[in-house]
């Protein structure tokens, strides 16, 4: 078993009842106990009624223990989990305005964005602006790869993720 | 099927719920509730200032263990229920507050006596509610009754704009409504209470820590029965005082920074601690790493969430109180024989004797033994209150308390001018007993205009003003860990509270020896108006034992 203060990366999922004010609680109950948000995304679900919350936070684990617990007792919050990272399929989106000031320069760019799967969603004669998916840490990776020719503008989604295989909501 | 308004639904709802009284403050935004509550049997008791009607409302739930309901208009009406609210939920008191609200189309654009009250209530709340239409109040306030006082029991809020108050619409009232909520599972994991029981049974100096939350679930009988069982001594948390009568020989008293010294020594020595109903608060423990370091934690809450947040308990029950101690009495008595155990009791009996020896003999008029003379002219059933300094701790260290739901007390917030509100609360729950709250002369002065509350709506309760003059507790802070440089804690000779009581048409006394007290006293008991006795006492009192902060509990401080 490994020690309980090792400090590593957990993604909470938490499906919520889909209504105003539910997003400010989640946020609110984070800012007063004291837990730090590392990304946050909120969507719809399978179910229009329910909003699903993902959320990564960097601590040991008895720290997103009392995270999920705190969040269980939101009377809004209909389902809480850690979710499992080898067995869950986790994507964020990033858009990335990128320097690209002559022709070289866009050449290599678009070839790095089709080595990492990206797309070019608009050109002006000055940057590229490209959209990629995928883990973080394929995010990371690319965005390293762009930092040289100087990054504009960025922005990232902050996760989203679903367990693999046949659960769901209920 | 009827025809009604929105606040004529709201009043009807709370009818059928089976509120008998409401404590509040009129305003523009809830002249339509008023108007409903005019038509009423529900009697409102107007306050003269909205957080006495949140302590009130407070006071009445912890006395008779009902939902406790107030009511204040928009804006200011609803901020000053604030600090009502959070003690409220400091301490897991059900209540539900209401307040008005400009209407919708006004929401958000700054309106007069406008305030976001369900942002500023969102972390001070199990939950809130705004209204948006006259058909969801009754189950809203179902919903509202049934979150207050399940579980772990706290505030609710439900926010009611002023156009829902007038909106009409068609309602079935006796159809009863069908509330999905999501019920916490109550029962104990039966394997956790096995492991529990085994740990208990192999033992050698097991120890209970009941907290607050053995008087919510009205376990006194089941605490008592294991610990009888075990002959374990049973230590409270402030919130936990009286969940054992404190005369029983394994009554070890308070636990903690102010705690006994008979229960602040045992917990040293205990190898395996019974904690029920409690959240290890750094007021309890001391500290945390020298807190029970080498026994085992078996940690009973029906919070799941208060499980591994200060302490990680060797076998964790989330489960209510009562439930839980009742399961592991059943398996516990198949186990342990009845011990004897003679020594230990001889052991309690010498360290409780430390502490009150001194109380119970001493002739001139000091706070414990003040206590001491409060407790055996009271009778059992009567209600205490406190404030909040020195007045708490010498009442939580020397007044003992028999029932549950006797003592009545601002733990988590220490909320000073508590004591007095929460005291007429308690007194309309509990009219055929008398209530009596301990004070401190600043803490009074917080909330003494409720004087008026309690004359003109005939609630006769006794203020008993430990009068040193000082915001004594502070006082002693700065006395003991700031090179005694009193700052800020002087409160001069004023007011006269003899003369302030008679302004308010109550009574009031000075007395200057234990015996005068004794005679007033008794009078304030049969009176039937409120009392208001002065004790002046030493500006240099401390209260004692005591923990410095921030240390562990066998750094106790004990003359
Ligand atoms: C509303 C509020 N303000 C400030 C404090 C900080 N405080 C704690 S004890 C205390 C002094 C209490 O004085 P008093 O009511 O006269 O009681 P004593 O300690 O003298 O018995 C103060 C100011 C508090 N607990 N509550």
């Amino acid at each position: 078993m490994e020690p309980k203060n090792t400090t590593q990366e957990y993604i909470v999922s938490a499906i919520v009842e889909h209504r105003p004010g539910v997003l400010f609680r989640v946020s609110n109950l984070f800012r007063r106990r004291g837990f730090n948000i590392q990304s946050i995304s909120v969507g719809s679900t399978e179910r229009k009624e329910f909003a699903r919350i993902t959320i990564t936070v960097s601590g040991d684990e008895k720290l997103v223990e009392q995270i999920v617990k705190q969040l269980r007792k939101l009377i809004e919050v209909v389902k809480v989990s850690i979710l499992d990272p080898k067995n869950t399929v986790v994507r964020e989106l990033a858009l990335v305005k990128v320097a690209a000031p002559d022709y070289k320069a866009k050449a290599d760019i678009i070839n790095y964005a089709e080595i990492f799967k990206g797309r070019v969603v608009d050109v002006s004669h000055k940057s590229l602006t490209i959209e990629v998916t995928g883990g973080p840490d394929k995010i990371d990776a690319f965005i390293n790869v762009l930092k040289p020719y100087g990054i504009k503008e960025m922005a990232r989604t902050g996760i989203t993720a679903l367990q693999r295989g046949e659960s769901q909501i209920t | 099927m009827v025809v009604v308004n929105g606040a004529r639904a709201l009043v009807k709802t709370l009818e059928k719920q089976g509120v008998k009284v409401i404590f509040g403050i009129p305003g523009g935004a809830v002249l339509d509730i008023c108007e409903a509550l005019a038509d009423s049997s529900i009697r409102t008791i107007l306050t003269r200032h909205e957080q006495c009607a949140a302590h009130a409302a407070d006071g009445y739930a912890r006395a008779s263990g009902q939902v406790g309901v107030c009511l204040a208009t928009s804006g200011p009406g609803a901020t000053n229920l604030v600090t009502g609210i959070a003690t409220a939920y400091m301490d897991s008191s059900p209540i539900v507050a209401f307040t008005g609200q400009v209407p919708m189309r006004l929401i958000g654009r700054d309106a007069f006596q406008e305030v976001d009250i369900i942002g500023i209530t969102c972390p001070i709340t199990k939950h809130n509610f705004q209204v948006e239409r006259a058909s969801d109040i009754p189950l809203i306030v179902e919903k509202a009754f049934r979150i207050a006082s399940s579980g772990r029991p706290g505030p609710v809020l439900v926010d009611i704009p002023k156009n829902v108050q007038i909106e009409l619409f068609d309602v079935e009232f006796d159809g009863g409504f069908e509330v999905a909520f999501r019920q916490p599972n109550h029962a104990p994991h039966p394997l956790q209470v096995k492991k529990a029981v085994d740990l208990l049974a192999s033992a050698e100096s097991p120890m209970i820590i009941a907290g607050g939350g053995v008087i919510a679930s009205n376990a006194s009988q089941e605490l008592l029965a294991v610990a009888e069982l075990l002959m374990a001594p049973v230590a409270t948390t402030l919130m936990g005082k009286g969940a054992i009568p404190e005369n029983h020989p394994l009554a070890t008293g308070l636990l903690g920074m102010h705690g006994t010294v008979a229960s602040n020594r045992l917990i040293q020595e205990a190898d395996v601690v019974l904690a029920v109903g409690m959240r290890f608060s750094d007021r309890t423990t001391g500290k945390l790493e020298e807190f029970c370091s080498d026994a085992k934690i078996i940690h009973i809450e029906v919070d799941a969430a208060e499980i591994g947040k200060n302490i990680e308990a060797d076998v964790p029950i989330v489960a209510d109180a009562k439930q839980a101690l009742q399961e592991i009495y059943k398996l516990l008595k198949m186990k342990v024989v009845k011990r004897e155990r003679t020594a230990l009791m001889a052991k309690i009996k010498e360290l409780k004797e430390q502490l009150e020896g001194k109380a119970n003999c001493e002739r001139e008029l000091k706070p414990p033994r003040l206590m001491v003379e409060i407790r055996r002219v009271l009778p059992e059933n009567a209600i205490i209150t406190t404030e909040v300094g020195q007045n708490q701790m010498w009442a939580a260290l020397y007044l003992k308390v028999y029932k549950p739901r006797t003592f009545i007390s601002s733990g988590g917030l220490g909320t000073m001018g508590f004591g007095f509100p929460a005291a007429l609360g308690a007194k309309v729950a509990c009219p055929e007993v008398p209530v009596v709250d301990i004070a401190g002369d600043g803490s009074f002065i917080m909330t003494e205009q409720d004087l008026a509350t309690s004359v003109e709506e005939n609630i006769p309760v006794t203020i008993v003003v430990l009068n040193n003059s000082l915001l004594g507790m502070v006082a002693q802070w700065q006395r003991l860990f700031y090179n005694r440089r009193y700052f800020a804690v002087n409160l001069g000779k004023v007011p006269d509270f003899v003369k302030l009581a008679e302004a308010y048409g109550a009574q009031g006394f000075r007395v200057k020896t234990l015996e005068e007290f004794s005679s007033v006293f008794k009078k304030a008991l049969q009176s039937s108006v409120t009392t208001v006795i002065d004790v002046p006492i030493l500006p240099e009192e401390n209260v004692l034992p005591m923990v410095p902060p921030g240390k562990g509990l066998k750094w106790m401080i004990w003359e």
